[in-house]
């Protein structure tokens, strides 16, 4: 039986009724430029670990299994799904949740770029796509391939991309608002403003 | 989930020595394939070594190959520039598999050791041979759209999931691996897969701990004439139903010698040989290469739903055959 108890306390939104053995790790995780030092059940993913210890729910919970990137966090300058990492396995990483990118009451340009365009319906999918599309745009911008770029020595131009190349470049965040060409059009306004982003 | 140690180390014989010594110990990369299964309690290890800071995260050039580390990610090997000047079918390859996000979590071990997509394999009520010995297999009687047509037995039919090691395997790379008792040795890559034959359990060629430091992909000339073509359900973020790696290395309209890989339709990452040495010395023609695809789906038998698979990888193979002759170098 699933311990009320424990699913609450010790072991967050965990997949498992056996809460009575729990082997603890500490971690020293930065999120969103502020250091955490973690005491977590190896099994608790990075996920759980923002939204239930740190109290970071904005990074939001789909599938929980890796299909509809949700969860999409940027670690150490790289879109990860937190849903798939573990806690455990974070020491000493950067991590910048959807609650890190707007300062000084100004948002980020990409913020920015989904509200202009309306780029979402009911918001659920929204951290995700934004967190994906920051770095996709950096990904752009340094140059890199896609599966939809017609010769992968070729250096991608941020001037010249295809819809088809946006799309593919954020098939890993999906919406079921359906709002993907509102979200191709923020994504293409941030890149051909070249914002930094 | 079942609790379950975490373990890392700075040196990959340490991390090959404790999982050695653990019977359910396994080696964590990304976790992609590893985590997700864990959630479903299909693997149960009660022992998790992470194995990203051996060491093994670089990507290192010569002449005659590269050297890449073992848990050098997907995005990395994919957006590497040499990779992308010298191996486009594996750069093509990796980037057709999965979302950026998964592939800048998966590493390059990780994706040669993942397991079967089998809907069966990763429900623990099903019966499945590959993850309870002796269970039975529900996929050959069951809903079977996704499965193989090559390779199978009446034990198991799953497909091999990955587009990487398709590439791989037309590359004729080496993976070389650091075992519990501190000894290395290099496989060929065609020999890491194993069929399932009457043991759909052991999945690869690799003991018990037995831990892959890096792979070894040998320079070839006229790789840059190929192609990968992924044929599936939607554009993007989905496994092939049928997949070809092609490389052509052609003198005037004659094919000198043809590589030809096969993904989403095989037990293991397929590599069709009689087709290429069929094509070595003929005419890079639509027709010829219609024949070669004849040949390397010859041995193929299909199930209920995914006998259109046959047909589907032999027009995958004339359009990336095709491809790849069209390609300006």
């Amino acid at each position: 039986m699933r311990s009320h108890e424990c699913f609450n306390r010790r072991v967050p939104a965990l997949w498992t009724d056996r809460c009575d053995e729990v082997i603890d790790v500490t971690v020293t995780i930065r999120v969103n430029d502020t250091p955490h030092e973690l005491s977590v059940d190896t099994r608790v993913t990075l996920l759980d670990a923002l939204r239930d210890l740190l109290g970071l729910t904005g990074t939001k919970k789909g599938c929980d299994q890796g299909a509809c990137g949700a969860c999409t966090v940027i670690v150490d300058g790289q879109r990860v799904l937190s849903c798939l990492t573990l806690a455990a396995a974070c020491e000493g990483q950067q991590v910048v949740t959807i609650e890190g990118l707007a300062g000084g009451g100004e948002l980020h340009p990409m913020q920015a770029a989904f509200l202009h365009c309306d780029g979402f319906q009911c918001g659920y999918c929204t951290p995700g796509q934004i967190l994906s599309a920051i770095c996709a745009v950096r990904e752009v911008h340094a140059g890199v391939p896609s599966y939809a770029t017609a010769d992968v020595r070729q250096t991608v131009n941020a001037a010249t991309l295809t819809d088809e190349e946006i799309r593919e470049r954020m098939s890993g965040n999906l919406c079921r608002c359906a709002a993907y060409p509102n979200i191709v059009a923020a994504v293409r306004q941030v890149l051909t403003n070249e914002v930094p982003s | 989930m079942i609790a379950f140690t975490f373990e890392r180390f700075s040196r990959a014989a340490d991390a090959a020595n404790v999982a050695g010594a653990r019977p359910r110990a396994t080696f964590l990369g990304g976790g992609t394939t590893l985590v997700d299964l864990m959630k479903v309690d299909v693997l149960t290890p009660d022992t998790v070594v992470d194995v990203r800071h051996l060491g093994l995260s670089s990507i290192e050039v010569s002449d005659h190959a590269i050297a890449v580390g073992a848990a050098v990610t997907n995005s990395q090997l994919a957006w590497h520039p040499v990779v992308r000047e010298r191996f486009p079918v594996l750069s093509a390859a990796i980037l057709s598999g999965a979302s950026t996000q998964i592939r800048n979590m998966a590493t390059v071990a990780g994706n040669i050791l993942q397991r079967t997509r089998c809907p069966y394999f990763r429900d623990v009520h099903a019966s499945c041979n590959r993850r309870l010995p002796g269970s039975g297999c529900d996929a050959l009687e069951g809903f079977n759209r996704g499965h193989a047509v090559l390779g199978i037995s009446d034990q198991c039919i799953a497909t091999h999931p990955s587009d990487m090691c398709v590439a791989l395997a037309v590359l004729d790379a080496e993976v070389h691996t650091q075992r519990p008792d501190g000894t290395t040795r290099s496989i060929p890559f065609g020999d890491v897969h194993l069929a399932p034959g009457d043991t759909p359990q052991v999945e690869v060629a690799l003991e018990h701990g037995e831990l892959i430091t890096h792979i070894i992909i040998p320079s070839l000339p006229g790789a840059q004439r190929s192609h990968y073509l992924k044929v599936r359900d939607r554009a993007s973020y989905e496994f092939a139903l049928a997949s070809a790696a092609v490389v052509l290395d052609l003198e005037g309209e004659n094919i000198r010698a043809a590589r030809l890989g096969l993904g989403g339709i095989a037990t293991t990452p397929w590599r069709a040989s009689e087709a290429e040495r069929f094509l070595a010395g003929r005419t890079a023609s639509d027709s010829t290469f219609r024949e070669a695809a004849e040949i390397a789906l010859a041995g193929a038998v299909g199930r209920a739903h995914n006998h259109f698979k046959i047909e589907l990888a032999k027009r995958t193979i004339v359009r990336a055959f095709a491809a790849a002759r069209d390609t300006n170098v």
